[in-house]
């Protein structure tokens, strides 16, 4: 039985018509990006079928280590995160902001067009949907036009987790893995003996669009039992956890903490943890002349705290050291992002645990910092001090 | 957790990364390497209001930004006025610019000297190098409006007497009976007959009412420190001192992450900070 479905409204959609959903999005005029397999991760790219999807595909995560490993059902989502974060579509890695002509004696700037299809993000994350609303601050507190306009076409079709992973730890910075948020369509998927299905909220008029040809019903409370219970367990796995009460003060009034020395020599400064960070946004400019000297391109591209020369002053960084600059990522993260934009910089994604090389750990690391500095710098094993 | 609003549409906001073309009207060599631009609208445009204090992102085209301030008097927007030293590439390029060449301009950004706080009181400036342009349009605006402050005393260093920029103006200043302008150069030539060493020598001898005075400070960051040490020592406190810091710049409205200090974002809670809040993360190595 097909109805119109309302805003607010909760129904079960079959796994069966997940191809109908597709279509829905994409006859609304979306084009659709998601979860695929590639390169033996879960990255997001476009997803033409459901079997673009990762189908019985989860990914083993811990500090350092990430594999995909098959799963004992066909679940579509049944997976956390991978190295890719939305950000990749609202603040592409490399994106032109403007051309500029000469045209006699002086120039003109023409800032890029608006020619790109809306997309419509499927599978985000609690967490990412947190991260998300991160950077809307950070990027409309700047005014940045094309973040505010590819991020108001964007249909955000969440999916929340039934598993947590290794490295996760949405529960402690209150960010999943439930769906709180403002959403246009929010999904649990639900398996159970040979039932697949997936409980559906409709969260805007938006959403509420897209559905218009899918086959639904409204979801019994039964249903609805069901896939609170796979939250309520994600809730429950979470591979990490973080102390968040005071992380401001821990962080941005010990600078001199002797942990700083001790994560420094792991540390590579290799950049890792900040491109694969959902809610990191430093970046740089640069210029494209072209060979005739008369058209001249402003790209912008993700750029990182880890980098030697990204605080440099007349040719010297004010951070040379990587203990300064490891101190940088994780104070502004945990810390000072509160005094800039009201909330925490981290959504406890646990990406920059996964893909760091050498497995550093951001939990870890707080927790560290919470233990009273010592007179003199420990070694790196465990000390004797009493 | 709070609802937030989505960013504004797109059509409501100009872009702020565009720069507007402006023409070099006047360029003036002030020493070796450093040049003063006078800059006015290559198209129709309104006044370019601004505060002391305040930069601009100046663009040369083909070649890139750089953060510099406005160096010019905010009584006469019609043009802005820039004051350049060749640092690297997109310096260079700027201080280059004869007349009738076409700069982009971004701006104003940033805090400005908060010259209301200072009315009624003594007011010192101490400009270290090419700390001074920063400094001049506060210089101009309480020299427009004398009666305002109280004693004015500038001191204003440099390394050699031909570092010294504006020259003939400071001359001017100089021989005004309404302010104390003091010149010093760390290493004098035979052509110097003003004072040699460094400006904090010149604190302890300031006719100032110490409980009773602000404090404007421009330039390299040890000199800040050392300034303010001066002026505590004179009697005055940190939260009377305001100081212009310097950080890597590249977007200027809060976003590109170079500039941070701490909590703050130099670029648009500074450059200009009350040394009170500042001086925790000053005094930090390497943050
Ligand atoms: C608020 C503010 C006001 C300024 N006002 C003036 C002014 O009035 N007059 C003036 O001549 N200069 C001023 N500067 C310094 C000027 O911005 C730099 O000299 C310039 O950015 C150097 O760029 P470049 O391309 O010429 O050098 P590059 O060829 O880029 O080489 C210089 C190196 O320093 C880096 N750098 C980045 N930001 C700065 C910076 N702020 N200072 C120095 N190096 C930097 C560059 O990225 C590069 O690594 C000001 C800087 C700030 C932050
Ligand atoms: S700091 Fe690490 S855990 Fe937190 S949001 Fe960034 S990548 Fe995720
Ligand atoms: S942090 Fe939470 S919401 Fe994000 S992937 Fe892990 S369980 Fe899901
Ligand atoms: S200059 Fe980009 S954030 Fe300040």
């Amino acid at each position: 039985m097909t109805e119109s479905a309302q805003v607010g409204g909760r129904y079960v959609l079959d796994r069966a018509d997940f191809p109908a959903f597709l279509d829905g999005m994409r006859a609304a005029g979306y084009r659709v990006v998601g979860p695929t397999v590639r390169d033996r991760a879960i990255v997001y790219g476009e997803v033409r079928a459901v079997t673009d999807l990762p189908i019985g595909w989860t990914d083993r995560q811990e500090a350092g280590q990430y594999r995909l490993e098959r799963r004992s059902d066909e679940a579509l989502f049944g997976y956390n995160v991978g190295p890719h974060s939305w950000k990749k579509y609202l603040f592409p890695a490399h994106e032109r902001l403007w051309t500029a002509t000469t045209t006699d004696g002086s120039f003109e700037v023409r800032p890029e067009p608006d020619d790109a299809t809306p997309l419509a993000f499927l599978g985000v994350r609690a967490c990412e949907l947190a991260a998300i609303r991160v950077q809307d601050r950070v990027f409309g507190l700047a005014g940045d036009p094309t973040y505010a306009r590819r991020r108001r076409s964007v249909l955000r079709v969440a999916v929340e987790c039934g598993q947590a992973g290794r490295t996760c730890f949405c529960v402690s910075m209150g960010t999943g893995p439930a769906v709180h948020d403002e959403v246009d369509l929010a999904l649990t998927e639900v398996l159970e003996g040979d039932r697949h299905y997936f409980l559906l909220h409709v969260g805007s008029d938006r959403g509420a669009r897209v559905l218009t040809d899918v086959p639904l019903r409204p979801a019994s409370p039964v249903e609805e039992g069901a896939a609170a219970d796979r939250v309520a367990s994600a809730a429950a796995s979470m591979g990490r956890s973080l102390t968040t009460t005071g992380i401001r003060d821990v962080l941005v009034n010990q600078p001199d903490h002797p942990r700083w020395a001790i994560v420094a020599r792991r540390c590579l400064a290799c950049t890792n943890c900040t491109m694969a960070c959902p809610t990191c946004f430093c970046q740089s400019t640069e210029e494209v002349p072209d060979l005739s000297g008369e058209k001249v391109e402003r790209w912008r591209r993700w750029d990182s705290c880890f980098n030697s020369q990204f605080s440099a002053v007349h040719g010297t960084s004010v951070r040379q050291s990587t203990q300064s600059r490891y101190r940088q990522w994780l104070t502004h993260k945990f810390g000072t992002w509160h005094d800039q934009f009201g909330e925490s910089g981290c959504v406890g994604c646990g990406r920059c645990i996964t893909w760091c090389p050498v497995g550093i750990d951001v939990t870890e690391e707080a927790a560290a910092l919470r233990e009273p500095a010592r007179p003199t710098v420990p070694s790196a094993s465990k000390g004797t001090t009493p | 957790m709070a609802a937030r609003s989505l960013p504004p549409a797109a059509e409501e906001m100009p872009s702020p990364w565009a720069p507007v073309p402006f023409r070099v009207a006047q360029r003036t060599a002030e020493t070796s390497d450093t040049v003063t631009l006078v800059l006015t609208p290559a198209r129709d445009a309104p006044e370019f209001p601004f505060a002391p204090g305040q930069f601009n992102m100046l663009y040369a085209f083909g070649v890139g930004e750089a953060a510099i301030s406005i160096s010019g008097d905010p009584a006469a927007p019609g043009s802005l006025v820039h004051t350049v030293r060749t640092a690297g590439k997109v310096s260079g390029a700027l201080a280059a610019a004869g007349p009738g060449t076409i700069v982009g301009v971004r701006g104003p950004y940033g805090s400005a000297w908060p010259l209301a706080a200072a009315e009624g009181k003594d007011v010192v400036l101490v400009a270290g190098g090419l700390g001074l342009p920063p400094l001049r349009p506060a210089l101009y605006t309480m020299l427009a409006d004398r009666g305002k402050f109280g004693r004015i005393e500038v001191i204003y260093g440099a390394r050699t007497p031909k570092d010294l920029v504006f020259y003939r103006q400071v001359q001017e200043w100089r021989a005004r009976t309404d302010l104390r302008f003091q010149t010093t150069v760390d290493a004098a030539d035979r052509s110097w007959y003003g004072d040699v060493g460094l400006v904090t020598a010149r604190v302890p001898d300031l006719r100032v009412d110490p409980a009773n005075t602000v404090a404007f400070l421009c330039g390299p960051e040890v000199m800040l420190k050392f300034t303010v040490q001066a002026l505590v020592a004179k009697g005055m406190t940190e939260d009377q001192v305001y100081v212009s810091l310097e950080r890597n710049m590249k977007c200027a409205i809060g976003l590109c992450g170079h500039c941070q200090l701490g909590p703050e974002f130099v670029c648009r809670d500074g450059p200009v900070f009350r040394y009170s809040d500042v001086r925790r993360y000053l005094t930090v190595r390497e943050l």
